[in-house]
């Protein structure tokens, strides 16, 4: 393989990492304040029938963003209601958030199939784009990758080093306490879950716009809960997330590459199971034992917060 | 002026019975709004979507037949969910036993004999627990979540059975069609209603829930599932064990779901093809909740919820409706039970005092 | 200088009339009362008197029905906990505010209003916490703390606030003896300076110690307000009770049974990151007695109770012998037809299912011995049957067997579970915290049952933080800490005073000793200093 096909490769790992990277930004910020939200699939499509139907009727991919992101809000927002207000079950809400996208995406996108669209304007900058290897590897992006690597350091500061990110951890470690000390626990929680909508929104959106620009039904094949496994694989630490994305991206456009190459004789579905089967792997590895990763998990994950017992 | 909100002493009974059909109520006027945004003619529609498939008795018959499936995975469902083991993977498990079953037909395949049927139900219900096993291990020993391992084996299965459809039992006179051959007659499920594709799977189906409903109600072992899902610390002191509980749970999904997948090739489709199913195991989720985890219950939403396949294929066909709408109609369903289930557990009052928090 | 007679400064905090409703219960009726500045006043009533919510009014947590808080001598309506620390009110609550996973600069950061800088925190809380001999380190995580050291964290997170009053509720229930005068020590410093404190407890000899003023809640009312110096401890245990204290009929102590119970050179490592691995933990219960197991919380008195219950079992089955049956790797349910019945220390979760009947919850744990199951199936008529009688004959107030356990009181579902397994007649009955939050009528029947049923020959095990209820009831004790039990002592014998230094351990009272491991031999008792 030529020097430019390897750089080619590592451009579209970084293609492939960045949804999963905005899908898993935004569930690690809900679950870190106490909140399992399996919805994402379901947000992620929403965002990315939303971007593109917006995008094809107003010629406006900005708007389509926008509204692709809004899009996945929305659906936050009733995954929030029912768990949040309504203390539903958040595993069950989430599955029915997800079927719910799943349906309501393939609806609206009904019309929308095999309508050819503008991938997302490429960066461009005169002298930094031209450099050999890292000019394009580097500088030749669409808005969205860079707003994701943006969007990790935001996240990572967030977390550290603001009293609001403290508030959010603390609300994860313990709602009740959080509560007593005068914390509006279900304020915080709605405003982590929205931006996870958000942030999944904007996954789809990349998915439909330029990543394949173009949109089918359920495109997100399952990224929505490879994100969730990303999540537990990192430990809750945005640093950690930022390498797994890429490490999963990089599965997912190496088996895609390989089949390219006719997939050394392997049947091509074997290949496309490769994503999926190393995700099993990675929860396995980094599971194995009786309190790894329990350490890291926010402590009131996945339980409601019941305001009159 | 704001909300108060209150637990209840106890779940209110009444409410129970009550608001599954609220929630339908609910989608159903969610759906007239849904149909007239989207410029056809409300009434028709439903009509067509709810109505037109039950009015003759071939049309229950295929309500019957579609929710045979359905019910004999959301009752396997509904026992995990209690017991807080959340199987998603029954998909993959269905595929898996659909894949194993018809493995044994099509290697059998021409030959006669009454064994040849049960052989394969066998073999479905085997393979289904086999690949429930996975996540079981994986949970008990490495305490993996269930749910994303379970669902990634879905893709997996899906893509086993699409390398297999397209390879190595491909039909050979299937003009290069991915599918494998059409199963004999020794290997289909016999048809218990002259005139109709109803077969033996349905009976089946009613036996399983009735089967389940005994052990749910009357028996340790629903005891135990219940505890175990409910106080883990009290199922430790009473003496049960949780790995046990798991290993129990993922078996009997995924074996019943490998039956139903096998019912499945053996019935209706009557081969192997890529899409077995327009997605029965996520849908049985819904059966599953909708029939409040219990298995009389889920006899009704699992009726229901054919009711919604059947309705969405109509009324594509009469009045233009594009397939997706059955899937929004599920969602909807299941989002509108969730939220009319807190009307069982709390009342709501208006007060004009702030919210608080009661005393421990 | 004119005579006149100058108004008197008005008391710091004045409660009028302070009503409160929750569905079926009233709280709160028509309290009232007044804290003046540098006064150290008790609020004391039993458990369910009312104390709690009183104080969740006070700190904005909850809000009154009626009547009117004032404070400095003007109505005041305080909307939530930072309305109440801006006016000046700290409060220390029982159970702790804390996060685990976080350190102790987080912490205090985050109960503390206006954080500007996390450094200059982390300085001041170095100075204050030292200067009231309750020393921190702002970068340790909370999880590696003693509970005692936690406490501390929450009084200092109030103390850097300059609070002019300061709540404590119930502060002591997870303090050694030593710890418990420390901590005096340190409010006489802070009402010397003019805080008023505001304390809450059910201890009437502390109360009888620390405090200037009581005032005593009964049922919701206030019953009396009284000097407790002036008092006595029965007087005043009277009026909190509101009838005469009964005293418990005792058999006489017996001493010499055979072992029913056998633990010897019991290990087991933690569950998990904060649990406490047991070491070498050895002693028996005999025939006819009671037998104490002393310990702050936190000390390794649940891992003993599951390791002893077999809800886990043990490397070697000869660490657990039930009549000199080995049972060490013997199940929960094994060891219940060998004749081993246990209460948990948490009632609903644990000891009871909370949404599930009386009478499932009697098929919970009694199903081996009480013959409640067959062939796999649940006899329903013996399990309803069993759960009547336990109503009937532990005076369980409740509507009926099918009443969710959910909806007992605390007394009333600590009495169906004690009953349930007594009525078990086990041979050997394992006990934690057999009285914590129950009222004191219960307290008492469960007390008498635990005595009848020594009296019938079975060994009784008792786990318990309250060290008056094991001086009541044991006949010898040890003390766990850190996972290590002490030697043990005749209870009539033993002094309080050494009892908490073992509670303590060696540590906990100065920063920078470390813990002693295995510095108590088992079969002796410590030699103290």
């Amino acid at each position: 393989m030529t020097f430019d096909a390897n750089v080619l490769i590592l451009i579209t790992v970084i293609s492939a990492a960045t949804p999963l990277l905005y899908a898993a930004l935004g569930e690690l910020v809900a679950e870190r304040s106490g909140v399992l939200n399996l919805g994402i699939e379901g947000m992620m499509l929403a965002g990315a029938v939303t971007a593109f139907a917006v995008t094809v009727t107003t010629g406006n991919a900005m708007l389509g963003i926008v509204t692709g992101a809004l899009a996945g809000t929305a659906l936050a927002l009733a995954f929030g209601v029912l768990t949040l207000s309504l203390l539903a079950n958040q595993v069950a809400t989430g599955l029915a958030l997800t079927i719910f996208g799943i349906g309501l995406s393939a609806l609206v996108g009904s019309g929308f199939v095999g309508i050819p669209v503008d991938r997302l304007p490429r960066l461009s900058i005169a002298g930094l784009t031209d450099l050999p290897i890292i000019g394009p590897l580097l500088f030749g992006h669409d808005v969205l990758v860079y707003l994701s690597v943006l969007a990790t350091i935001g996240v990572a500061w967030f977390l550290k080093r603001t009293r609001a990110g403290m508030i959010l951890r603390a609300v994860g470690e313990s709602d009740v306490s959080a509560h007593s000390i005068g914390y509006d626990v279900i304020k915080v929680r709605y405003l982590a879950v929205l931006f996870g909508g958000a942030m999944a929104g904007l996954g789809g959106a990349f998915l439909s716009l330029s990543y394949t620009p173009m949109w089918v039904e359920e495109m997100t094949a399952g990224r929505g809960w490879i994100a969730l496994a990303l999540v537990v694989f990192s430990s809750w630490r945005p640093g950690r997330l930022f390498l797994g994305a890429y490490l999963f991206g990089g599965v997912t456009i190496l088996q895609l590459y390989a089949q390219g190459f006719g997939s050394f004789g392997v049947p091509a579905q074997v290949m496309s199971m490769l994503p999926y089967l190393a995700t099993i792997l990675v929860l396995a590895v980094i599971a194995g034992g009786p309190w790894k990763g329990r350490l890291d998990a926010p402590a009131c994950l996945g339980k409601p917060f019941r305001p009159a017992t | 002026m704001s909300l108060k909100i209150e637990a209840r002493p106890e779940i209110s009974r009444q409410l129970l019975y009550v608001t599954p059909l609220l929630a339908v109520a609910l989608t159903v006027v969610a759906g007239f709004f849904i149909f007239l945004f989207m410029g056809y003619n409300p009434l028709l529609a439903l009509y067509h979507f709810f109505i037109s498939p039950v009015t003759s008795l071939y049309g229950l018959s295929e309500l019957a037949l579609k929710a045979a499936p359905l019910i004999i995975i959301a009752v396997g469902l509904a026992m995990g969910f209690r017991a807080n083991v959340w199987n998603i993977g029954a998909e993959g498990q269905l595929t898996i036993g659909a894949i194993a079953g018809g493995g044994i037909a099509l290697l059998l395949w021409g030959q006669e004999g009454f064994w040849i049927l049960p052989l394969m139900c066998l073999a479905g219900i085997l393979g289904g627990m086999a690949y429930a096993a996975i996540p079981a291990f994986l949970k008990t020993r490495l305490d993996v979540n269930e749910i994303l391992t379970s669902l990634m084996l879905t893709y997996v299965a899906t893509l086993l059975l699409s390398m297999l459809v397209y390879g190595p039992w491909k039909d050979p006179q299937g003009f290069g069609f991915p599918q494998s051959r059409m199963l004999t007659d020794s290997a289909l499920l016999p048809v218990i209603m002259e005139g109709t594709r109803l077969h033996l799977g349905a009976a089946i189906a009613l036996l399983v829930a009735v089967a389940a409903w005994i052990v749910m109600t009357r028996t340790v072992i629903g005891f135990e599932i219940k505890v175990v899902g409910q106080a883990p610390a009290a199922a430790a002191y009473a003496g049960f064990d949780r790995n046990r509980m798991i290993w129990l749970c993922l078996l009997t999904s995924g074996g019943l779901a490998g039956l139903a997948g096998l019912f499945e090739v053996a019935g209706p489709i009557g081969q192997l093809i890529p899409s077995l199913t327009p997605g029965y195991g996520f849908t049985a989720i819904i059966v599953a909740f909708l029939g409040r985890l219990h298995p009389l219950g889920i006899i009704a939403s699992g009726l229901l919820m054919a009711l919604s396949y059947i309705g969405g294929e109509n009324a594509q066909v009469e009045v233009g409706l594009p397939q997706a709408v059955t899937g929004v109609f599920q969602g909807l369903l299941l989002f509108f039970l969730l939220a009319t289930d807190f009307l069982t557990k709390y009342r709501v009052r208006y007060v004009t005092l702030r919210r608080e928090v009661a005393p421990a | 200088m004119s005579q006149e007679t100058r108004p008197a400064s008005p008391p710091r905090l004045e409660l009028r009339g302070i009503t409160k409703r929750f569905p079926g219960v009233v709280a709160n009726d028509h309290v009232s009362f007044a804290v003046a500045p540098g006064e150290i006043h008790a609020l004391l009533g039993e458990n369910g008197a009312g104390k709690s919510t009183l104080v969740k009014i006070i700190y904005g947590v909850l809000h009154a029905d009626e009547g009117t808080v004032l404070w400095e001598g003007e109505p005041v309506r305080i909307a939530d906990p930072h309305a109440a620390r801006s006016l000046g009110i700290g409060m220390v609550f029982q159970h702790f505010s804390l996060f685990e996973a976080m350190t102790v600069l987080e912490n205090i950061a985050l109960g503390v209003d206006d954080v500007a800088d996390m450094s200059a925190l982390a300085s001041r809380i170095l100075e204050v916490s030292h200067s009231y001999g309750l020393p921190l380190d702002p970068a340790r995580e909370v999880h590696t703390l003693s509970v005692g050291e936690r406490q501390r964290i929450e009084i200092v997170r109030c103390l850097l606030q300059n609070p002019k009053l300061l709540i404590m509720d119930e502060p002591t229930s997870v303090l050694t003896p030593q710890e418990v005068l420390r901590l005096f020590e340190t409010l006489r410093q802070l009402a010397a300076e003019g805080v008023s404190i505001l304390y809450i407890s059910h201890k009437l000899e502390e109360i009888k110690t620390l405090c200037d003023t009581a005032t005593i809640l009964r049922g919701g009312k206030v019953v009396a307000t009284c000097d407790p110096k002036a008092e006595t401890a029965k007087s005043m245990a009277q009026l909190m009770i509101g009838t005469a204290v009964r005293t418990l009929s005792r058999r006489t102590a017996v001493r010499d049974g055979a072992p029913r119970l056998t633990v010897r050179n019991l290990e087991m490592p933690a569950a998990g990151p904060f649990g406490t691995t047991l070491k070498d933990i050895s002693f028996e219960v005999r025939r006819g007695e009671i037998f104490g197991i002393a310990g702050v919380a936190g000390n390794g008195q649940n891992e003993l109770f599951q390791a002893i219950s077999g809800e886990r079992l043990v490397a070697s089955a000869a660490m657990v012998a039930l009549e000199d049956r080995p049972v060490g790797r013997v199940g929960a349910g094994g060891r219940r037809r060998l004749g081993l019945c246990c209460v948990p220390e948490e009632r609903n979760g644990h000891g009871a299912v909370p949404d599930m009947s009386l009478v499932e919850n009697a098929v919970l744990s009694a199903r081996h011995r009480m013959g409640l199951t067959a062939s796999g199936f649940i006899r329903s008529q013996a399990a309803a049957s069993f759960a009547e009688t336990i109503i009937r004959e532990f005076d369980v107030r409740t509507p009926g067997a099918a009443a969710a356990a959910r909806s007992l009181s605390g007394g009333n579902l600590q009495k169906f579970i004690v009953g349930r397994e007594v009525l078990q007649n086990p041979g050997v009955l394992m006990v934690s915290q057999p009285t914590w939050g129950v009222d004191a009528g219960a307290a008492a029947a469960i007390h008498q049952a635990l005595f009848n049923l020594a009296g019938a020959s079975a060994a009784v095990l008792v786990i318990s933080q309250d060290l008056d209820e094991l001086l009541t009831l044991t006949d010898r004790l040890a003390v766990i800490n850190v996972g290590v039990l002490s030697g043990t002592m005749v209870t009539a014998d033993a002094s309080l005073d050494e009892i908490g230094l073992l509670m303590g351990g060696l540590h906990g009272m100065d920063e920078h000793v470390p813990s002693h491991e295995g510095g108590i031999a088992p079969g002796g008792v410590a030699d103290v200093a």
